[in-house]
């Protein structure tokens, strides 16, 4: 008999990948932080593999959005290292480096250009003084476009991919519904064709129907564009519907981690059974 | 005298399973429930395998320990993929996603829609994935929608608000659309009525002499009679102290 909280062993250990033709496109190894007293992420490894979308569960304060600020360079951890794989991308990134070892301005130009996020709260991703589009269209001046008319252009595309209504697109954020909020950010964030999309929570608060256009959107974002996407939430419906693959943090670690049906169907930590039974 | 070389080849292996056995650990109830033990056999190119026994012998959970939705206790499932061979009963998570999309198959009576979704986008989804142009894809999604007697109206509707024997069509035609090479078949003629039921078993039996190997359990076995090559049966484990199935 297994003792409690202890993953159960199948008995089998996994093998590493030997199908997959891609190398992974984000990996984390080791990324541990504490704040105080509190140990938020404690030596966490995370792969993820082009195409993807990769679920991360967990009650509050597991660390999953911490872990995704690390992800998306707001945060240095105090061990850890990150890579991501941008070769053949341009501009091309400092590939095979440590991306925890960056100044604040190679930061600022990585995230910009290759991590895209979306945060449950829409004051954290845009200016709410300024339009919907020029909130896309900002992301696109800083990584060098200069041309005010490509620029429109290339914000009304990635608004229109993002299912959000162009005619509003000189609408300011703050007169818009939440739904049409995160379509904004997810436009912004999509805008130049990120490594990696980082989705925090991006449903969270929005009424049902909202929620499934928004959750459908992204299914179409991520099947017509193979855009790899890491997404966080508490919502055990939502990763469900959306992930591939699923990782189950609490206190700061990774408890389980396998194929989304996997981790639905057959839990083997303890602490996974409890939140998949949990689930109404 | 003239001596002909036979023209005739043994039949491909494309799933050899030895020693495989699955249990599940019920941490709330510290238990430990047994579902298969030692199982083992071979499925060919084209071969349909039949899995029979009580309910509750494990005939579900074996293929959905096959298809990775459970992980297995012990044992090996070698998979001869067109790179080479595999244990599924070992085999990291990505490589599976890479089978479940190439080669590998799971048609179940369950179907598990996005809201919001149009029946036929998502009978069409596999094939968009596989990178079919979105109109073709709709098209070939149609066509199998009409195999299975789908009737055309319901085609751009949300199946979340159809019948549950309705819902089971459109997981069908979801399910086959894409050519595999493995089919592991869940119980999927149950609910469904006898002409859709005619549909399946006449696609199965297309893919059958296509080569598509499929092992299955079947609410109707005498649906599948003509198909079936071997019958594998499972036996419910019996503990010593009299508690089928569980183990503390």
């Amino acid at each position: 008999m297994t003792a409690p909280g202890v993953a159960a062993p199948t008995g089998l250990e996994r093998q590493p990948p030997r199908l997959m033709l891609a190398r992974p496109i984000l990996t984390m190894r080791g990324v541990a932080r504490r704040y105080g007293d509190v140990q938020a992420l404690a030596g966490v490894d995370v792969t993820v593999y082009p195409g993807e979308v990769l679920g991360i569960v967990g009650e509050s304060g597991s660390g999953k959005s911490t872990l995704l600020r690390m992800m998306n360079l707001e945060d240095t951890p105090d061990a850890g290292t990150y890579h991501l794989a941008l070769a053949g991308r341009e501009p091309a990134g400092p590939d095979g480096r440590n991306l925890f070892t960056l100044d604040r301005f190679q930061r600022r130009m990585l995230r910009a250009i290759h991590i895209g996020i979306v945060y449950q709260n829409p004051h954290l991703g845009l200016r709410m003084g300024h339009t919907s589009s020029g909130n896309v269209a900002e992301r696109l001046l800083i990584a060098g476009n200069r041309n005010f008319a490509e620029l429109r252009q290339r914000a009304r595309e990635a608004l229109e991919a993002s299912e959000f209504p162009v005619a509003r697109m000189d609408a300011r954020p703050n007169t818009l519904s939440g739904g049409m909020q995160q379509r904004v950010q997810l436009a912004k964030a999509i805008a130049l064709e990120p490594a990696v999309l980082l989705l925090d929570e991006p449903t969270t608060g929005l009424d049902v129907s909202v929620q499934a256009l928004v959750l459908d959107t992204l299914k179409r974002l991520q099947r017509d564009r193979a855009i790899t996407m890491v997404l966080v939430s508490h919502d055990l419906g939502v990763i469900r519907t959306m992930a591939d693959r699923v990782m189950v943090m609490r206190c700061g670690e990774v408890v389980e981690e396998g194929l989304a049906d996997q981790i639905f169907q057959d839990p083997q930590h303890e602490y996974t059974q409890q939140l998949v039974h949990a689930k109404l | 005298m003239n001596i002909h070389a036979s023209t005739s080849r043994a039949p491909a292996p494309v799933l050899r399973v030895e020693g495989l056995s699955k249990q599940f650990e019920m941490h709330h109830l510290q238990r430990t429930l047994f579902a298969f033990d030692n199982i083992g056999f071979r499925l060919d190119e084209g071969e349909f395998i039949l899995l029979t026994g009580e309910n509750g012998a494990g005939k579900s959970t074996l293929l959905r320990t096959l298809y990775r939705s459970y992980l297995p206790r012990a044992g090996h499932a070698y998979y001869h993929t067109r790179e080479g061979v595999i244990d599924l009963a070992a085999a990291a998570d990505v490589d599976i996603a890479v089978l479940r999309r190439r080669e590998i198959g799971f048609v179940t009576q369950f179907l598990n829609a996005r809201p919001r979704v149009a029946a036929e986008e998502i009978v069409a989804e596999p094939l968009r994935l596989a990178g079919t142009p979105h109109a073709e894809a709709l098209e070939q999604a149609r066509r199998w929608l009409t195999a299975f007697g789908v009737k055309s109206q319901l085609w751009p509707a949300y199946p979340s608000t159809f019948s549950g024997g309705e819902q089971q069509k459109v997981n069908l035609a979801r399910a086959l659309i894409l050519p595999q090479r493995l089919l592991l078949l869940d119980e999927p003629t149950a609910s469904l009525d006898r002409d859709a039921r005619r549909a399946l078993v006449e696609r199965l039996a297309e893919l059958k002499a296509s080569g598509v190997a499929m092992i299955g359990v079947f609410h109707h076995p005498e649906d599948v009679a003509s198909l079936v090559d071997r019958e594998i049966r499972l036996e419910t484990i019996r503990i010593a102290d009299g508690a089928d199935d569980v183990a503390e």
